[in-house]
């Protein structure tokens, strides 16, 4: 098999999974869901005593990292299980593309969706918000932590679309080698083991023996980090989020997502479709 | 219609006409077996730091929930009847929602007003007050307000006049603190407990409260300071009526006609005082919404000396 990968290629499978996607019923539901889910947090607002544009704004982003992470997820498996179900992966392997290109392309594909549900979920909150502060008085206003459309719920937005992007790599990643089912268990675990990883390094501190301690601290760099994407409480609460620690979570993120994939064009490759 | 597609107004016909027989069904259950009523409110998880754990990384909109279960909670116990009144998952519900937003400056001030209220319109814990805004402080050392929300406290709650003062000395000394806290601080320690102390504090909180419900609060207790200033100056006027011969029952019918008063006295609720005709004391009218009254603050305490 060749190792090369040909852009023009993964570009026309990513366009055809976008394409597909957009097709999709379920997404659509999903994201008509999260966008009502996003304009319902103004009625919500209302039973916090002077909270409102925290409750929208907690509940938008809220919505658009949980129903991301259901797309990215239960998308993400479904992306090679499905031609492997529908038995269309030996005509496409037929064609002159590599396994590499494939898993790439699909990939991309999900991205590239995801990246546009990000988006309109992000526009929805913004339009709520833009909507509330329109009719808040002018005093209340310059009482508020951070304006109600604040661009630093950009800043939020995108770190999640990162966040997901990591757990769409690890969803295709396992759906490469075992069953939808066991890809999906594998996934929610490995995001729930995320968001706790920072303890592995803390237990350092709790345990006295060295393996021990070099095995976790292995485990912490090893496992994905997906605790420092999470900056939406402190976009609610106008703390900052500097542009370097942005630009140093994306990084460690594209390079995460890179292991990822390299590990599943392996998998993928070794896999006996017969 | 495409052969084997079933027409959908029969089909949402049947649905709807199902759900009106299920609907009226539940009525007459009801009805014979009564409502469910309510289970008790349980707080499952007491740890927030093992709901921030649960929570994963939506902690923020956890925090919200907890908060506004605490909100619902207060008013629920508020307007309990005063046996049934139980106010004891308050602090773990505010405890909870801090904990999962360290930042959550409302659940703060808000829980500590909640907290300190006396019984029966509140727990009357302002110990659990200043256990909260004390965390509420080591997450935001800066905070000024939190300063502002203990020495009220310490002054509303505790009548505790010094411990008042040196929380609003304090919180004067931080960065972009209020002008008004050195002041509170100076009043406080020196006529601690007068109403005119107590007026300086609800002033400079409707001044400088960035929430409407804060403001709503110190402008209800500014009207109630008002109303017992009107009740002791109606108390001079009755004695007065009366040692200068003026017929018993006294109403204020009479007072009006004597010439003591220039119409029937109200609170700024609209309400008329009530006038005790044969004791001649003075007090709120049934239904006003400024009762109950607070208590009376205690004389000035001594000056310490050093």
């Amino acid at each position: 098999m060749s190792a090369m990968v040909s852009v023009p290629t993964v570009a026309r499978i990513a366009a055809n999974v976008f394409k597909e996607s957009v097709r999709d019923k379920v997404l659509y539901s999903i994201v008509l869901f999260a966008v009502i889910v996003i304009a319902a947090s103004l009625l919500l607002g209302q039973l916090t005593a002077g909270q409102e544009v925290k409750i929208i704004k907690d509940l938008g982003l809220a919505a658009i990292s949980l129903f991301g992470h259901f797309i990215a997820i239960f998308i993400g498996i479904g992306l090679v299980s499905k031609e492997v179900e529908r038995r269309s992966i030996y005509a496409l392997l037929a064609k002159p593309m590599s396994r590499a290109e494939l898993v790439l392309g699909k990939y991309c594909g999900l991205v590239s969706t995801l990246t546009v549900n990000v988006v309109v979920m992000t526009a929805a909150l913004v339009v709520v918000l833009a909507i509330y502060g329109a009719t808040v008085e002018p005093q209340i206003r310059n009482t508020w932590e951070a304006p109600a459309v604040d661009p630093a719920l950009a800043t939020a937005a995108f770190l999640t679309l990162v966040e997901l992007s990591v757990v769409t790599a690890i969803a295709i990643c396992f759906s490469t080698f075992t069953s939808p089912v066991l890809a999906a268990a594998f996934t929610v675990g490995l995001v729930i083991a995320g968001q706790f990883s920072a303890d592995l390094k803390n237990f350092e501190h709790i345990v006295d023996n060295h393996a021990a301690t070099w095995l976790l601290n292995a485990l912490y760099y090893v496992l994905p980090n997906l605790a420092p994407f999470d900056v939406k409480a402190q976009v609610v609460h106008a703390q900052p989020v500097t542009p370097t620690y942005v630009l140093l979570t994306t990084g460690y993120g594209a390079l995460y997502v890179s292991a990822l994939l390299a590990l599943a064009t392996l998998f993928f490759s070794r896999r006996d479709f017969k | 219609m495409r052969p084997g597609r079933l027409p959908i107004a029969p089909f949402l016909a049947a649905a709807g006409l199902f759900v009106g027989a299920a609907a009226g069904l539940q009525a007459m259950r009801d009805r014979a077996f009564g409502t469910d009523t309510p289970a008790e409110q349980v707080l499952y998880v007491q740890s927030p730091e093992v709901a921030r754990r649960l929570a994963l990384s939506y902690d923020a909109i956890a925090a919200d929930v907890y908060w506004i279960r605490a909100l619902q909670h207060f008013g629920g116990q508020r307007k309990a009847t005063t046996q049934s009144k139980n106010y004891e998952l308050l602090f773990p519900l505010l405890d909870m929602s801090t904990g999962l937003d360290p930042y959550f400056n409302i659940a703060y001030r808000f829980g500590a007003i909640f907290l300190s209220e006396p019984k029966p319109g509140g727990p009357g814990r302002p110990d659990l007050a200043i256990k909260l805004l004390e965390k509420g402080i080591a997450a935001s050392p800066n905070k000024w307000q939190y300063y502002q929300d203990a020495g009220f406290v310490h002054f509303w709650g505790m009548h505790d006049y010094p411990g008042a003062a040196a929380w609003f000395e304090r919180g004067s000394k931080l960065p972009g603190s209020a002008w008004f806290l050195k002041s509170l601080a100076a009043v406080t320690m020196a006529q601690g407990g007068q109403r005119e102390s107590s007026r300086l504090l609800f002033k400079a909180i409707l001044e400088s409260s960035d929430n409407d419900w804060m403001r709503k609060d110190a402008r209800h207790r500014l009207e109630q300071l008002d109303a017992m200033d009107a009740i002791d100056s109606l108390r001079k006027v009755v004695a007065t009526y009366r040692e200068r011969g003026g017929p018993t029952p006294v109403t204020w019918q009479a007072l009006v006609r004597a010439g003591y008063l220039r119409a029937i006295p109200t609170d700024s609720a609209g309400v008329v005082f009530s006038l005790g005709p044969w004791s001649g004391d003075v007090s709120l009218g049934e239904g006003s919404s400024l009762a109950p009254l607070p208590d009376t603050p205690v004389a000035p305490p001594p000056v310490p000396t050093r």
